[in-house]
C-alpha cells in the first residue's frame, strides 16, 4: 500500500498527490511515469512523475478527474493509501544536445513540462516556457513557472486570463522572434500535433510525449504502440518521448479513443459513487 | 508379453455450449477412482520411455504405481522431488509431444494419461497436504528472483527448502506470471496458482509487487545487496504481423487481449478495465495463445471466432486437447492462410482482414514444411477483431539497462550449463533464455537453477 501523504487543488478538477513510494522516488528522473491501482479491483492508469523527494521518499503526480479512475482518485484524502503505485516506468528525458528551448505544456501536460523547466535551469540554460489552458481556472503551477522558466507565457482559449489564443500563436510568434534548436510539447494529442505542424515548417525539433493507453507499462501488451517514423515503438519502454515529427498522429489520436463506449459507462457509474 | 486391451480413461470435461458461455475450468479431473484405474494402466516398464521423454525426468512409473495403490501423498511426494507444480503440470503440459509420447502403451491401445493423473495428484496435494516443514535451517544466505513465472516460483521454492532467505520481485501488482495473466481461469483457475504462492510465502520466501528490476531496482542494487540473484523475466514482448493496417482500433496482441481478461477481470460485468468485445474475431496464429484467446473471445459472446493460420493442421503448435477443446466449442479454422493487409472504416476501426491461401512446400530450418504462396487466391474475412497470436521474444527491460548481461541477437540471456550468465552471481532460466518454450521447461530451468546457486553458497 502508498499512502497520500499530501493533497492539494491546483484547478478546479486537477489535484496534486505526493504518494510515498520510497523505491521510486530514488530513482525517479524528469520524464518518467508511474502506473498505479486505487483499489483491488481498480483499472491500471499511467501518469507522469511531476516531482519527487528522495530524502521524503516521496513521488507526486497530478491527476486531472477525466473518467471513472481519476474522478474516484478525486475523493481520496491524505492518508488513504493507493493499492498499487510502480514506476519509475519510460525513459527519462533527454534534452542534453540542446541549448535554446521551449517548453510548451497544454492542460494536464503542465505535469511533464514543469520538472523539465527545473532541471534545464539547473542546468544553466532556462528554458522560454508556453503554458496554455481553457481558462484561467486551469492555468496551474504560474508561480513555480516563473520562478523556472527563462521567460514564462500564458494563454487562455477563453482569454479569461492573460491573453486569448492557443499555445500555437504564441509559438509562431516566439519562432519569428528568436532562435531555437528545440521544442518539447507536451499536452492532449491534437495540441502537439498542432504544435508539431508549425515547428515542422520552422524546422525546429520537437520531441513530445505521448499517453498512448497502457495496460503493463513493461513492453508487454503492446497495446500502447505507436508508429514513429513508419517504426513500430511502444510508448511505455521506447518511449514516451519521442521525434514528433516522425509520428503518425491520425492513428495515435484514433486509438486513444479504442475504449471511448466503455469509458462513458464507467463515468457514469463514477458520477454515481459507485 | 501379452497386455490386456484397456481403453485409456477419458477426462470428464463440461458440455462444449455450456462451457462456452462462462469462464469456468473446462476439465473436471478424474476422481479417485478413476486416477487409481488409469494409473494401474502402467506397465511398470523397467526402462521407463516416459521419464526420458519428460523435460524434468518426473519419476512416472513410481507415481502412477503409488495412486494404483491409493497412496495419493506418497505420489505427490515423488512427483514433488523433480515437479513443484503438478496441478499447473497437469493441465498445461503438452503431454502428447513428451511423456505419453513415449508411453509403450501408445503402441498398443492408448498411452496413459499421465498428465490427468498427475493433475488428479496435483489437486489432491494442495487440497490436503500439510505444508512440508523443511528441516534444514534458515541459513543467511539471501537470494533475489526476478519475476515470478513458473521458472522464478520453482526457484524460489527449492531455495527456500534449502534455507535461503528469498525474495521474488515481480514487476506486476500480482505475482504468477504467464500463469495468472496469460493461461485463462477455464484452463488454469487462478485460485490454484494463487495456493502455490501462498504456499511459497508460507515457507518463507518473500513476495514483493510493483517492482520492475531495471527501473524500481536495479540489478547492480540486486547484486550488492543478495547472494545472488535469478532472473526469470520472461518473453514478454510481443510479435505483430508488420502488414499494413496493423495500427487499426481493434488490432491487438494476445498479451494485450488475455491481460485485460484475466489479471484486470475485463470479463466480469462490472469491470473498470474495459476489453473489446468482437463480434467476429479473428485470431492469428495456431499456439497455445492463440486457442487461448480464440476461446476467450467465445466466452466474451463473439458469434464467431476464426483462427488463421499458414501452415496445416499438423504443424499447429497447440496442444492437441486445446484444438480439439476450441473446435468442440465451435472456432473455426481458415488453415495455410496467411494474413497480408488489414482494412479499417473511416473512424480507425479494423472491418476485415485480407488473406491468402498457401500451400506447403520443402521442410524448413525448423524441421516444418514451409508455406509457399497460391497466386491469385486473395479473399477477404469480415472482422472487428484481430488478435494477433504469433510469439513473443524476451523483453529487453533489463538487458537494456545492465549492458554487462550477455544476449543472444534475439535478446535472449545466454546462460551456461548451470544457469549462470555472463555476470558472476547471476543466474537466468525460462523463456528469458530460451525464448517463449513451455511451463515445464520454465520451471526445470529454475530448479536447475537453484541447484548450483545452492552449491556455491554451500547451501
Ligand atoms: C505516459 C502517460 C502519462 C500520463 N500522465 C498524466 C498525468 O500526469 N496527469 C493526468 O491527469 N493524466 C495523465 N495521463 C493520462 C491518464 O493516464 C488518463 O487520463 C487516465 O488513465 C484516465 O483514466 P480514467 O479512468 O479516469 O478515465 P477514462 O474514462 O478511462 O479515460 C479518459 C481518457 O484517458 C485516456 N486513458 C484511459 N485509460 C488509459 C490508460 N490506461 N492509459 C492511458 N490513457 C488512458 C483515454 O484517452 C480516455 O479517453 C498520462 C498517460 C500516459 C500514457
Ligand atoms: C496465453 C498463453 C498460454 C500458454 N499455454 C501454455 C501451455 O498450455 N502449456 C505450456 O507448457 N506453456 C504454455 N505457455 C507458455 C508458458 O506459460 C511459459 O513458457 C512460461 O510461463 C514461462 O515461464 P517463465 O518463468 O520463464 O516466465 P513468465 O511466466 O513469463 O513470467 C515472467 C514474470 O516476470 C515478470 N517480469 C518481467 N520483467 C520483469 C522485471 N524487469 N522485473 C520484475 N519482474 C519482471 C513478468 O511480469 C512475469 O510475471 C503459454 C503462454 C501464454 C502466454
Ligand atoms: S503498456 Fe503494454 S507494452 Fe506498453
Amino acid at each position: 500500500m502508498y499512502e497520500i501523504l499530501k493533497i492539494r487543488r491546483l484547478a478546479p478538477n486537477v489535484r496534486e498527490y505526493a504518494v510515498y513510494a520510497p523505491e521510486v522516488a530514488k530513482h525517479a528522473k524528469a520524464g518518467q511515469f508511474i502506473i498505479l491501482r486505487v483499489d483491488e479491483n481498480g483499472e491500471r492508469v499511467p501518469f507522469t512523475i511531476c516531482d519527487y523527494d528522495k530524502n521524503a521518499g516521496t513521488v507526486t503526480v497530478l491527476v486531472q478527474e477525466v473518467g471513472y479512475t481519476t474522478m474516484l482518485m478525486g475523493r481520496l484524502n491524505e492518508g488513504d493509501c493507493l493499492k498499487d503505485f510502480v514506476g519509475p516506468l519510460g525513459k527519462p528525458t533527454d534534452l542534453s544536445g540542446y541549448k535554446n528551448i521551449v517548453l510548451i505544456g497544454g492542460g494536464i501536460g503542465t505535469a511533464v513540462i514543469y520538472p523539465q523547466a527545473k532541471q534545464l535551469k539547473r542546468e544553466g540554460k532556462a528554458a522560454d516556457v508556453i503554458v496554455g489552458a481553457r481558462n484561467k481556472e486551469l492555468i496551474m503551477y504560474e508561480a513555480e513557472f516563473k520562478a523556472a522558466a527563462r521567460e514564462l507565457y500564458l494563454t487562455t482559449d477563453d482569454g479569461s486570463y492573460v491573453r486569448k489564443g492557443f499555445v500555437t500563436d504564441v509559438l509562431k510568434e516566439l519562432l519569428d522572434k528568436k532562435h531555437y534548436d528545440c521544442v518539447f510539447a507536451v499536452g492532449p494529442m491534437p495540441m502537439m500535433k498542432a504544435v508539431c505542424n508549425v515547428t515542422k515548417e520552422a524546422g525546429v525539433h520537437t520531441v513530445v510525449s505521448m499517453n498512448s493507453i497502457m495496460v503493463d507499462g513493461t513492453g508487454m501488451c503492446g497495446g500502447c504502440r505507436v508508429s514513429v517514423g513508419g517504426q513500430r515503438k511502444y510508448a511505455c519502454v521506447d518511449g514516451p518521448e519521442f521525434d514528433g515529427h516522425l509520428i503518425d498522429w491520425d492513428e495515435a489520436i484514433s486509438r486513444l479513443g479504442t475504449y471511448k463506449e466503455h469509458e462513458a459507462e464507467c463515468r457514469l457509474r463514477a458520477g454515481k459513487g459507485e | 508379453m501379452a497386455v490386456e486391451k484397456k481403453p485409456r480413461n477419458q477426462m470428464p470435461c463440461r458440455d462444449p455450449k455450456e462451457r462456452a458461455g462462462d469462464f469456468k475450468e473446462v476439465s473436471l479431473g478424474y476422481d479417485l477412482q478413476t486416477a487409481k484405474a488409469e494409473a494401474m494402466r502402467c506397465l511398470q516398464c523397467k526402462n521407463p520411455l516416459c521419464r526420458s521423454g519428460c523435460p524434468v525426468s518426473v519419476r512416472i512409473p513410481e507415481f502412477l504405481h503409488a495412486v494404483a495403490n491409493g497412496e495419493i501423498e506418497k505420489a505427490g511426494e515423488i512427483i514433488n522431488t523433480t515437479n513443484s507444480l503438478p496441478a499447473v503440470c497437469g493441465r498445461v503440459c503438452p503431454q502428447e509431444e513428451q511423456c505419453e509420447k513415449m508411453c509403450i502403451r501408445g503402441k498398443m491401445d492408448a498411452p496413459v494419461a499421465i498428465g490427468n493423473v498427475e493433475r488428479f495428484v496435483g489437486d489432491y496435494m494442495l487440497k490436503n497436504a500439510a505444508p512440508k516443514k523443511t528441516d534444514k535451517k534458515q541459513s543467511d544466505k539471501r537470494v533475489a528472483v526476478v519475476g515470478s513465472g513458473p521458472s522464478s516460483l520453482t526457484c524460489a521454492a527449492s531455495l527456500a527448502a534449502k534455507g535461503a532467505k528469498v525474495t521474488v520481485f515481480e514487476a506486476f501488482h500480482k505475482a504468477g506470471g504467464v500463469l495468472v495473466y496469460g493461461i485463462p481461469e477455464f484452463r488454469l483457475p487462478k485460485s490454484l496458482v494463487e495456493s502455490e504462492i501462498n504456499k511459497l510465502a508460507a515457507a518463507g520466501v518473500e513476495i514483493v509487487t510493483n517492482t520492475v528490476i531495471g527501473k524500481t531496482l536495479t540489478m547492480e542494487e540486486l547484486i550488492a545487496d543478495f547472494d545472488a540473484v535469478f532472473i526469470g523475466n520472461g518473453a514478454g514482448l510481443p510479435v505483430f504481423l508488420g502488414i499494413e493496417g496493423e495500427g487499426l482500433n481493434g488490432v491487438v496482441s494476445a498479451n494485450e487481449y488475455l491481460t485485460r481478461v484475466n489479471l484486470m477481470k475485463a470479463y466480469e460485468k462490472d469491470s473498470i478495465t474495459p476489453v473489446y468485445r468482437g463480434k467476429n474475431v479473428c485470431v492469428i496464429g495456431a499456439g497455445n495463445v492463440a486457442m487461448d484467446a480464440a476461446r476467450t473471445a467465445l466466452r466474451l459472446n463473439a458469434e464467431s471466432v476464426t483462427v488463421v493460420y499458414r501452415r496445416g493442421r499438423e504443424e499447429m503448435p497447440a496442444r492437441k486437447e486445446e484444438i480439439h477443446h476450441a473446435e468442440e466449442e465451435g472456432v473455426r479454422f481458415e488453415l495455410l492462410t496467411a494474413p497480408l493487409k488489414l482494412v479499417g472504416s473511416e473512424s480507425r476501426r479494423v472491418t476485415s482482414l485480407v488473406c491468402e491461401r498457401m500451400t506447403l512446400g520443402e521442410p524448413d530450418a525448423s524441421g516444418r514444411r514451409r508455406p509457399v504462396k497460391v497466386s491469385g487466391s486473395e479473399f477477404e474475412i469480415k472482422t472487428d477483431l484481430v488478435i494477433v497470436a504469433l510469439g513473443t521474444s524476451p523483453n529487453p527491460l533489463i538487458k537494456d539497462s545492465f549492458k554487462q548481461l550477455k544476449t543472444t541477437e534475439r535478446g535472449a540471456i545466454v546462460v551456461d550449463e548451470n544457469m549462470q550468465t555472463s555476470v558472476e552471481k547471476v543466474y537466468a532460466g525460462g523463456d528469458a533464455v530460451t525464448g517463449a518454450a513451455t511451463v515445464i521447461l520454465a520451471m526445470g530451468a529454475g530448479r536447475k537453477a537453484a541447484a548450483a546457486i545452492a552449491e556455491k553458497l554451500g547451501l
